[in-house]
């Protein structure tokens, strides 16, 4: 009867330790969301106002009337192509990578590498090029880049998946007369669904939560919305209410779309070290 | 069989052609731009030797901005892993509604960086923000920090941020390799009498390294190249107390246009992670 109770005083704890970290590691969220829904009043208040009045939309009316939502559209659109970009080539890429050997060892660990090189270091030089190729501030440029930024991610998440499934199937479908391509299609790519969708949804959110390549390679025509977040910030004051509207916009999306990919959180985030 | 091979071939050669176009052609570009002279007023592409690199060496505000770079990481990283552990080990036995705060737990992760740098701006503001405000109903009278311009300050300010926003990614792979560790050691470690501490020295931790030594390349190579948080919080000031490598690097070239120099820069930045990475890919087993 003691071992019992003492048991459950523990679990009350862990329970209330959970409750209360959970709190904290939301309150920043919270905060940023209320915020944007504070009248002006209710922003400048001080002290600073705990519960909004309201859920009143006026900060986000004045980002739709002024045309800067449409930086959420741009990121949108970017982040969505580059994703169907990277994710086709990348599958491809890791099938041959994986049934093949194609290039061995020493080409799979060239490409994982490419995803450790800081962007800092190649968005300069990248810039020139896309100068001297006019493709700064453009669709085309922002969505090659990320495309070509997810393709080492792609292919590694891809090629771990492609080597769990097991391969007699696509001996089986080449004995009945399928060409390499129609095995890709109709026995690789289905049997990897689970695996191509929690792919792209970790590509999406790479090219969407991107700041510093559309900071260098936009100007005004394909700003993103993190870019337009930093807008915002003034010399003398901030601008809080655009600032926390625009912010989520920009992440409530996410929110919603790693909402239901919770299963393959584990395995997306530590680059497939973690089967999950 | 040399169908096969073009087959082959024809998947890879696109990725590969867009990973040399976006990734290799920059390489070279460096290369080639690192030893010449281009600034923004002159563009001198004459051999210039590795007056660039010389520059570099004696060039302090460059070193300081390394200095900074390690600081921060090597502050946040130990701090993002004990915290990481310490909430998975809250979590890896059993308790109501596991699945939910896990959930809510891991959404700082998915926030875009530079959007949790803004948020922690709101947060850290000296009038308006929440944080300010505690500290005084805690102090009990009226308190103004100005955390994101005292020089003492800013530092525990991006730390806060970079932690919050990190520790749960930690926190996740930490829970996933906990709950893979196999229970029939822990119940004959309990049986034989080890102790906590020896069961965790000598079980837990050696199988969960795998993991956690991916989980410490990869934030290490972010902090690495940390931007994001620091340029929404301080944009590097108060003056250059919270440069990063990369914060200078993007000053250099995309503020004062020193393009030859920019390019020494990251050249070395690319070279030092190379040489790292290498070595930590072959110590780490990534994947299979």
């Amino acid at each position: 009867m003691k071992v019992q109770h003492r048991r459950q005083v523990t679990q009350a704890a862990r329970l209330a330790g959970a409750v209360l970290l959970t709190v904290g590691f939301l309150f920043p969220i919270y905060w940023l969301f209320m915020m944007s829904f504070k009248t002006a009043d209710e922003i400048y208040a001080y002290p600073p106002v705990w519960w909004p009045s309201g859920l009143q939309l006026g900060n986000y009316v004045v980002l739709f009337k002024d045309g800067d939502a449409r930086a959420v559209w741009n990121s949108l659109v970017v982040s969505s192509l580059s994703t169907l970009a990277a994710m086709f080539l990348g599958t491809i890429c890791a099938y041959s990578l994986a049934r093949f050997k194609t290039g061995g060892d020493h080409l799979a660990n060239w490409i994982i590498s490419q995803r450790m090189v800081p962007p800092i270091a190649v968005v300069f030089p990248i810039f020139l090029l896309y100068v001297w190729f006019h493709w700064v501030d453009t669709y085309f440029g922002l969505i090659l880049l990320y495309t070509a930024f997810n393709l080492p991610y792609v292919i590694w998440m891809m090629r771990g998946y492609i080597l769990d499934i097991p391969i007699a199937l696509e001996q089986a479908a080449l004995v009945d007369g399928y060409t390499r391509w129609q095995v890709l299609w109709k026995v690789v790519f289905p049997m990897c669904r689970a695996g191509l969708f929690a792919t792209a949804v970790f590509t999406f959110v790479f090219a969407w939560n991107d700041f510093i390549f559309a900071l260098v390679l936009t100007r005004t025509e394909v700003t993103t919305y993190t870019v337009q977040v930093t807008h915002y910030f003034g010399g003398q004051s901030n601008f809080w209410a655009k600032i926390s509207a625009m912010s989520v916009l920009g992440t409530v999306p996410i929110f919603i779309v790693v909402g239901f990919m919770q299963r393959y959180l584990v395995r997306g985030i530590s680059l497939g070290a973690v089967k999950g | 069989m040399t169908r096969d091979r073009q087959f082959q071939t024809t998947l890879i050669a696109p990725s590969i052609f867009v990973l040399l176009l976006i990734g290799v052609f920059p390489l070279v570009y460096l290369l080639v731009v690192s030893f010449q002279g281009i600034t923004m007023t002159a563009n001198d592409t004459s051999f210039h030797g590795l007056r660039n690199f010389a520059q570099l060496m004696q060039d302090t505000r460059a070193w300081e901005s390394l200095l900074h770079t390690l600081v921060f990481t090597g502050v946040a990283l130990p701090l993002e892993l004990v915290l990481g552990l310490l909430m998975a080990q809250l979590f890896i036995d059993h308790l109501p509604g596991r699945p939910v705060f896990v959930a809510l737990l891991v959404l700082p992760v998915v926030v875009s960086p530079i959007v949790s740098g803004a948020t922690w701006s709101l947060m850290f503001d000296n009038r308006f923000g929440p944080i300010n405000q505690v500290i005084g109903w805690l102090a009990g009278r009226e308190v103004t920090l100005l955390w994101t311009i005292q020089p003492n300050l800013v530092y525990p300010a991006i730390l806060v941020a970079e932690v919050w926003q990190w520790t749960p990614f930690m926190f996740l792979l930490l829970l996933a390799a906990l709950s893979a560790v196999d229970k029939s050691q822990l119940e004959a470690a309990a049986i034989d009498g080890a102790g906590y501490w020896r069961t965790f020295f000598r079980i837990v931790l050696p199988a969960i390294w795998p993991v956690m030594a991916v989980a410490i390349l990869i934030r290490g190579l972010d902090l690495f190249r940390l931007f994001d948080i620091v340029w929404a919080l301080t944009k590097g000031g108060p003056g250059t107390t919270t440069e990063t490598l990369s914060i200078f690097t993007y000053v250099k070239g995309f503020q004062q246009f020193e393009t030859s120099y920019t390019a020494a820069v990251a050249l070395l930045i690319i070279f030092a992670l190379s040489v790292a990475v290498t070595l930590a890919l072959r110590r780490v087993q990534l994947s299979r």
